[in-house]
Parts: structure tokens; sequence; C-alpha cells
């Protein structure tokens, strides 16, 4: 059931995100921006948590997913820290992803030649 | 003249109307829909697999993350994540799969390019302004959390 939940809400996030491509002049990387900018403000205002309860998976491994962890890093530390929270804890919070991308990114240029 | 005009005008609508797919942005969202929801799922799997090692969700999110990094990141050094990308669209790309991917494939690409100005700087020619725009955001979030409930601190 849990796959079942993530498997279609994942799903309806890409599907949404692909019709606003198709259907306005926008370029995916403005989009994939936008969905990050509103998870993350959603996430601010408390409403991305139920979903990521509910969905699972289907709610964090979406790019939405990524904007609610730099949201929640930064009320965390903020909570903790005061003010330099608010600078810190976007970034802290998301420090894995960002540097294993860096790094498999680096490996990988090192490893493999581009297919075409 | 007219006529052969519209004659031509009717064989150019017959011909698009069997070459070109009847609903593009259905077939397009469906694609998106099936192949992001299998990622999210297999996302839900590595999840599980963190869990079952005894770490709660939260805990379990960033070795997640981490993993479906390498996951794109491996699938992309082979060819296989862009041929998804062309295929599903978003289905693809808004996954932390496709993050990764959009990452590792200029990485790839530009190292002709050089290591400094060449991966080094177009590694985040889409990952860019994905992180620049969700730092933002994220500390306009702290900073209206700081200013509601903050300085009582």
């Amino acid at each position: 059931m849990d796959y079942l939940l993530a498997f279609a809400f994942g799903g309806f996030l890409c599907a949404v995100a692909q019709l606003v491509v198709d259907s306005t002049r926008l370029s995916p990387a403005h989009v994939l921006v936008g969905f990050v900018v509103a998870g993350a403000l959603a996430s601010g205002l408390g409403l991305y948590e139920p979903l990521v309860e509910l969905f699972g998976a289907g709610a964090t491994v979406p790019l939405p997913g990524f904007g609610h962890a730099l949201a929640q890093g930064a009320i965390r530390e903020t909570a903790e820290h005061g003010w330099v929270g608010v600078f810190t804890g976007g970034l802290a919070a998301t420090a894995m992803g960002l540097t294993a991308a860096v790094v498999f990114g680096a490996l990988a240029a090192l490893a493999f030649r581009p297919k075409a | 003249m007219a006529k052969a005009d519209e004659r031509e005008r009717r064989r150019y609508l017959e011909l698009r109307s069997r070459v070109a797919p009847r609903h593009p942005r259905l077939r397009n969202a469906a694609r998106a829909f099936a192949v992001g929801g299998l990622i999210c799922a297999a996302g839900e799997g590595v999840m599980t697999y963190f869990m079952r090692l005894g770490l709660s969700a939260d805990q379990a999110a960033l070795p997640t993350a981490a993993l479906l990094v390498l996951f794109g990141s491996v699938l992309t050094g082979l060819g296989v994540y862009d041929r998804w990308v062309r295929y599903a669209g978003m289905g693809a790309s808004l996954p932390i799969t496709g993050f990764a991917n959009a990452i590792v494939a200029p990485a790839m690409e530009f190292r002709r390019e050089g290591w400094v100005m060449g991966v080094g700087a177009r590694m985040f020619e889409v990952a860019g302004p994905v992180i620049v725009f969700g730092t933002l955001a994220s500390v306009v979030v702290g900073l209206g959390w700081y200013l509601l409930a903050g300085p009582a601190r």
C-alpha cells in the first residue's frame, strides 16, 4: 500500500509538471525551479508535512520534497540557533544530497564518456 | 489556384493527423506519471530498507536521497537516464534522480572544456538555479519563522 501511495502521488506531481511544460512557454528548468520553491513555501506553511506522512517517498523524492527538506532545515535550525539558523538551516539539511551529486558528478566525468 | 491550395492544405492536414500523435499532451502526462511514479515507488523501497535497519522516517530521508542520487548518477553515466528523460520528460526530471542527472550529464559532456570551466562550471547549469531559488525560499521560510516565533528565544 505504501508503494502504491508513493507511486500515485509521485506520478501525479510529475504529470502536473509535464502538463505545465507542455501547456506554457516555461522551460523545464523554470518548472523545476517553480516546483522546488512551491515545495519550500508549502512546507513553511505546514502544508507539505501531511503529504510526506501520507505518501512517503511519493512526496519526498520529487523536487518539491527537496524544497520541503530545505524549508524544514531552516525552521529547525532557526528554532535551535536563532537568526543564524535562517542562513545555515536550508543547505545544512540538504548537504548530503548536494555533496553526493557533486562527488558522483565529478566521478562520472572521470569514469564515463558521454554517449551521443 | 485556390482549389489547388485547398487540396494541398487537406493533404497536409491528413498527413499530419497520421504522423503526429493525437493527444501529445495526454500521452506525455501519462508517461511522466508512469515513470515518475515508478521512481518514487523505488524510492519508497530504498527508504523502507533504511527504516528496517532501524532509522526513523526522518533519519532515513538523508541516506535515501544520497542513494537515489547515486542510482541517478550511475544510470546517467551508462547513458540510460537521458533516454528516460527523452521518453518521460518531467517523469524522469522531477525526481531527485533527475536532479542527479542534471548535474552528472553536463559534468561528463563538458569535461573536454576542462575541469574548472567545463566540469566545475557546467555541472550547475540546471541544478544551479534550483539550488539558488530553493536556498532563497528556505531563507524566506526561516526568516518568517524567526519573525513569528524566534525573537522570544
